[in-house]
């Protein structure tokens, strides 16, 4: 009788310990350890998003809080003086609106030029496609360095045009074989039947491929808008007027000689470091409007490039 | 490459140029407009590493092959040169630098957000680490320095403490360390993504069972979530040995300041002081291709590392 007794128990405790294995029973030293590592990734996140806020406090805080250095993360003495200086040095809201159609422009050019070559890539009746593949990839390995890679756009003319900002970098293949892998899982009996109906193959790509991949055509027109946005690299390589320049030269330009008049100086609360400040606010603002609504397809677009294979 | 089904649909092949326009030359027209610009912008320019071999003499109008040949003049003089040798040791410890500080840093955050149930917490510290991945480095150069210059919160806090001003941008030893710190900041959020998805995909069941037969916390983690995520670890840690002489031009380009110039002066940007600002196309390509030769013999060596070690291949 106590020897069933016994078993009973210890079946229920098993059930019990099964229960807390799968998350379902949550006991107290369970609860005390989640809570620990919630507070410390919350911890984590404030941390890290802390620079960021430093930077937009100092931007709306007065001139002698800055100087004495009492300012930490929350505004002293607020003020918006140092963005009336930002906005109208350089000409940054003309700035920010040529780099917004710039970069719309080169993520329309990428797309296109990324969606041509992945589509008859993907397609598996195509002849010699292997060895277009093998003359695509290489390229991602063999790179000729600054010097020849600069030559070349000089030699075809386009060095400080915006068609240097746009044309080197129309294309990225490892964005063109994340597209080939999305085309690749369409039913190509789908095509066969468009075919039948008297499709051509324009048609077949506009009208079936690209509708049933629009997740990942969203996902990379981010990547190639983000990349665009944030390049610096090809503008100090290849423009040398500044009327090219995007809000990233912009801001490198104005970070690098910010000059405070004495007559601002006094009747302002203007200082270097504000105005600083206040110009990268501007520059980050657009990402930081953004991002929350995008952050996702960036997920999924670092997924699909680790499947790539 | 070419399926035997299709072929058997189109039976007339005679000539060999047939098969290639019967019904699919649309998709080769389609390819036209890119491969056209893979040979311009991606294969023409491999034609400049001749610069590399010849005096380069900027006026005249002549084109780069009619320019002398001088051998392998540049490269002797790139083994002579001091600088050169700095920028490379630069270029190796900045990257090392990274490897040792940046690479564990994200794996132990994904562990741990691992081990966290709450799905609103993961989600929110994936939403805040992942921010500074689409800062540009003009913007995370400034921010920089709102963090650590003379006046900036670090040394606020310093001071509010009592102590006196630290100069992390302008000591060469501090600035490497203020490099990884921002490198770490910028990317940290994107491996972390890697990592959560590598442990997203394991059966729960194996913790579950781990946790049944009474394996405490920290065996589980070690004993069962480590080695799931081992494959993914050592595939992105070869990755990034095999780029241990390549660096990136914006982060050292911008992070680098007059005073810590010893420190900071990597093979990319000297290519652009020596090259396009300086004038010494030649030099600078020489340096260049010697960095690419060793970039790629590198990356070879990692792939045949990976293979070996019983991981798919990076290439």
């Amino acid at each position: 009788m106590s020897q069933n007794k016994s078993t009973k128990i210890s079946s229920r405790q098993a059930e019990k310990k099964v229960r807390e294995a799968t998350g379902e029973l949550i006991t107290p030293a369970e609860k005390r350890y989640q809570l620990g590592w919630a507070i410390f990734f919350i911890i984590v996140s404030i941390i890290a998003i802390i620079p960021i806020i430093r930077v937009i406090s100092i931007s709306f805080s007065s001139k002698d809080a800055i100087l004495k250095g009492s300012v930490f993360v929350w505004p002293v003495g607020f003020n918006t003086d140092a963005y009336s200086k930002a906005l109208k040095t350089g000409n940054f809201l003309g700035t920010m609106g040529y780099s917004i159609l710039l970069m719309l422009e080169a993520c329309a050019i990428n797309m296109v030029m990324t969606i041509l070559l992945a589509f008859p890539l993907s397609r598996r009746n195509l002849r010699k496609s292997g060895l277009i593949m093998t003359f695509c990839v290489l390229t991602m390995y063999l790179n000729p360095g600054t010097i020849p890679t600069f030559l070349n756009v000089r030699d075809f003319g386009l060095v400080n045009t915006i068609w240097a900002l746009l044309v080197p970098g129309a294309l990225s293949v490892y964005n063109m074989i994340i597209m080939r892998t999305a085309f690749r899982s369409i039913d190509e009996s789908l095509y066969e039947a468009a075919r039948i109906e008297g499709c051509s193959e324009f048609r077949i790509m506009w009208q079936i491929a690209v509708p049933l991949t629009v997740p990942t055509i969203a996902t990379l027109a981010l990547f190639y808008a983000v990349s665009r946005w944030n390049g610096i690299e090809d503008q100090i390589y290849y423009i040398n007027t500044s009327n090219l320049y995007t809000v990233q030269m912009t801001l490198k330009q104005m970070i690098e000689s910010i000059a405070i008049s004495a007559e601002e100086g006094s009747t302002t609360q203007m200082t270097p470091e504000n105005v600083k400040a206040a110009s990268i606010t501007l520059s980050m603002l657009p990402m930081l409007i953004v991002y929350p609504f995008v952050q996702r397809f960036f997920t999924q677009g670092i997924m699909l490039g680790a499947v790539k294979g | 490459m070419t399926n035997k089904a299709s072929e058997r649909l189109r039976p007339d092949r005679r000539g060999w140029l047939k098969p290639y326009l019967s019904g699919t030359w649309q998709l080769y027209a389609m390819m036209l407009i890119p491969i056209i610009y893979i040979i311009c912008f991606k294969y023409k320019p491999m034609l400049g590493i001749v610069m590399a071999f010849k005096k380069y003499t900027p006026f005249g109008g002549r084109s780069m092959w009619e320019m002398e040949w001088v051998g392998f003049q540049w490269f002797e003089e790139a083994f002579r040169d001091s600088l050169f040798w700095k920028s490379l040791g630069n270029t190796l410890i900045l990257n090392l630098g990274d490897l040792l500080f940046g690479f564990p840093f994200p794996i132990i955050l994904a562990i741990f957000l691992n081990e966290l149930r709450s799905n609103k917490v993961r989600k929110t510290t994936q939403l805040a680490l992942y921010l500074p991945n689409f800062l540009s480095w003009v913007i995370i150069s400034g921010i920089t320095s709102q963090i650590f210059a003379a006046s900036g919160l670090m040394n606020n806090l310093i001071g509010a403490l009592g102590g006196s001003t630290v100069p992390f941008l302008s000591d060469t030893g501090m600035w490497r360390g203020v490099y990884w710190i921002m490198g770490i900041w910028q990317s940290a959020g994107y491996s972390l993504i890697i990592y959560l998805a590598a442990l997203m995909s394991n059966d729960p069941s194996l913790s579950e069972a781990a946790y049944i037969d009474g394996a405490t916390r920290m065996q589980r983690i070690w004993h069962v979530t480590v080695p799931q995520i081992m494959p993914t670890i050592s595939t992105l840690l070869i990755m990034q040995v095999g780029k241990v002489v390549s660096i990136s031009f914006d982060r050292p380009y911008m992070m680098r300041n007059a005073l810590v110039i010893d420190v900071a002066q990597v093979i990319s940007t000297f290519v652009y002081d020596k090259g396009l600002k300086g004038g010494r196309f030649d030099y600078a390509a020489a340096v260049g291709l010697f960095q690419s030769i060793v970039g790629i013999v590198l990356i070879l060596i990692a792939n045949h590392a990976s293979k070996k070690m019983g991981q798919e291949g990076i290439i």
